[in-house]
């Protein structure tokens, strides 16, 4: 278990790095997938099969194949030279995410990870149950009123992206 | 079980790569890309977060995250689209016109 989570984790950021060495945007695009299916191995892992499935789906099929579009339809030939000419800029890029990486880091490993209250959904019942019969059960109760407005907000971004991107005829 | 101190440093090292990605990257894409990648970095927090607490609320969370960035996606390419059809470039330093 442990060692497959290891081969996921280094191919996820082995994809992830793609994105920062690549020069081709297609290329960025294809390791951002594989970064995509190797987070939703890894969420099978944690017993969330039902974001393993919405990664794969939404993220990796549906969201990269936008990306996968709207690159092949702006092809601009000279994409490959787009490079920070700074050193400066570099260094200091590399120094900030640095900070927030040791930041981060050191707050997650701290030796009393400050955790809440436990919930009431622990591995056995979420393993008789179902995990999506409980996603949805939460859905429709709890968070009813965020559901609608998010149904809301995907038909806003819909009319949105066809308002943005029409052309206007003179 | 695998340790949740592991996969923590597994996303903040993808959330790390994003935000390196969004300072040395000129694409205008590849900086969306980044951005993406930083929305599953936390995602994964998310996720490890709700399963060592027996809590399902955070997995519900990222159904709603997974939305907005969708939403996200399509209207920023649409604007990227829109700004192409001005600026012929995808290079972001180019897209200096709201500067002073």
């Amino acid at each position: 278990m442990l060692t497959i989570f290891y081969i996921f984790a280094v191919l996820s950021v082995l994809g992830a790095l793609g994105i920062l060495f690549l020069r081709n945007p297609i290329h960025c695009a294809l390791s951002l997938v594989g970064t995509f299916f190797c987070l939703g191995a890894i969420y099978v892992m944690l017993n969330a099969e039902f974001v393993a499935v919405i990664q794969v789906l939404v993220y990796a099929g549906a969201i990269m194949v936008l990306f996968l579009f709207v690159l092949m339809l702006l092809s601009s030939k000279d994409s490959e030279r787009y490079v920070n000419k700074w050193p400066v800029g570099k260094i200091l890029a590399g120094l900030l995410s640095l900070g927030i990486f040791i930041q981060i880091a050191s707050l997650f490993t701290a030796n009393e990870l400050q955790l809440g209250s436990k919930g009431v959904y622990p591995l056995e019942v979420v393993e008789e149950v179902g995990s999506i019969t409980l996603i949805g059960r939460l859905l429709f109760t709890d968070y009813i009123l965020s559901f609608e407005i998010i149904a809301i907000l995907l038909l806003v971004a819909v009319i949105g992206a066809v308002v943005i991107a029409k052309r206007r005829f003179q | 079980m695998i340790p949740i101190e592991h996969i923590l440093l597994l996303s903040a090292l993808l959330f790390i790569i994003g935000v390196l990605g969004v300072m040395l990257r000129r694409n205008v894409i590849v900086i969306f890309m980044s951005i993406e990648l930083m929305l599953n970095a936390v995602n994964l927090s998310f996720v490890t977060f709700a399963r060592s607490l027996d809590s399902m609320t955070g997995v519900v969370f990222i159904f709603f995250i997974i939305v907005v960035a969708a939403a996200e996606a399509v209207v920023g390419l649409s604007i990227i689209l829109s700004i192409f059809r001005t600026r012929k470039t995808l290079n972001i330093d180019e897209f200096n016109i709201l500067k002073w």
